[in-house]
């Protein structure tokens, strides 16, 4: 089997110079889809017979919710292969998803506790999902506190690797906190297995709002992970060619 | 597909709602902002400072010769 691609995806010269046609694109799209979700969500989706329109919260919720998860896994997945493979793309990977998951958490938490307050009458419970999902927020931190610990480059990278996967524990734990613990927050709306319990034009925007930040998060990790790799590999003959024609533009300019 | 609301009005006010739905989004949209804004920023910055860098590297250089 012919495994040079696995090896040129481990290359962050490779990963730079490919990504870099990718950027406007993700950037346009991602974009696209979140004013457009955000639209048809606020304004054109139908109001919910219960929580009436505070049931907007949803459309940005809940997607950025799902990802914060997913974003967890892939740090995770990343310093995984970077311990076993010591490959550095991971790392900087892995490093780069620390802050942008945090910053989700950050949203997932402040949204939640908005919507609570007119639909359950408080801000914050200590109930299952939120107080694993608090754990989440903190999980991330501790990457993120990790990577700045160390003097050794290759010491924190490998620290961060084994907290993100130790981690992985919780994620389980908040997806099934509404069934063990059913206390205040709902269960899940959207079912892959079995019917879900939201009707087809609430259900449009969601989509919409889900792909959006999927594509958000795709453009802002590679974002974050380009001038990680920029930093990492400033010694390199490429980088300094890049630097030394960044503002080439401007010099001609009078 | 309508506008689910009668005038701009009922948009803002959410029956009652608005403060705590437009706070969500405005939330959201900040941080959003910031992610996309701030990789890029910091790039730029970085690519900047390791030009000066080069550049004065390249001046002791030649003043040595």
């Amino acid at each position: 089997m012919n495994w040079q691609w696995f090896h040129r995806l481990g290359s962050p010269r490779w990963f730079y110079e490919k990504t870099d046609a990718w950027v406007p694109w993700l950037l346009i799209l991602a974009w696209g889809l979140l004013l457009t979700g955000t639209v048809w969500g606020l304004g054109f989706a139908p109001m919910d017979a219960k929580q009436k329109d505070s049931y907007r919260i949803l459309y940005v919720h809940a997607p950025v919710a799902f990802i914060s998860m997913a974003c967890y896994y892939l740090m995770a997945i990343a310093g995984a292969i970077g311990l076993i493979w010591k490959m550095k793309l991971p790392y900087m990977v892995m490093k780069s998803a620390a802050p942008i998951g945090f910053a989700f958490t950050v949203i997932v938490l402040a949204t939640g506790s908005i919507w609570g307050r007119p639909t359950w009458g408080t801000w914050w419970e200590w109930d299952g999902r939120m107080t694993s999902y608090l754990v989440l927020s903190f999980l991330y931190l501790g990457v993120i506190a990790l990577q700045n610990a160390f003097q050794s480059r290759d010491t924190a990278d490998k620290a961060s690797a084994i907290l993100a996967l130790v981690g992985t524990v919780n994620i389980p734990i908040i997806y099934k906190s509404v069934d063990w613990w059913y206390t205040l927050h709902q269960p899940a709306t959207l079912k892959l297995t079995g019917e879900s319990t939201i009707h087809v034009s609430m259900l449009y925007p969601l989509f919409t709002m889900i792909a959006g930040f999927y594509v958000f998060f795709t453009l802002v990790l590679i974002l974050f992970t380009r001038t990680e790799i920029l930093r990492r590999e400033s010694k390199t003959q490429w980088v300094k060619d890049l630097a030394a024609g960044s503002s080439r533009k401007d010099e001609v300019a009078p | 597909m309508n506008f689910q609301f009668d005038s701009l009005d009922a948009f803002l006010k959410m029956g009652g709602h608005g403060p705590f739905v437009w706070a969500s989004y405005v939330l959201v949209y900040i941080i959003i902002i910031y992610l996309t804004l701030s990789p890029l920023l910091a790039k730029k910055a970085f690519l900047k400072q390791q030009k000066k860098l080069l550049q004065l590297q390249k001046k002791s250089q030649d003043g040595s010769l």
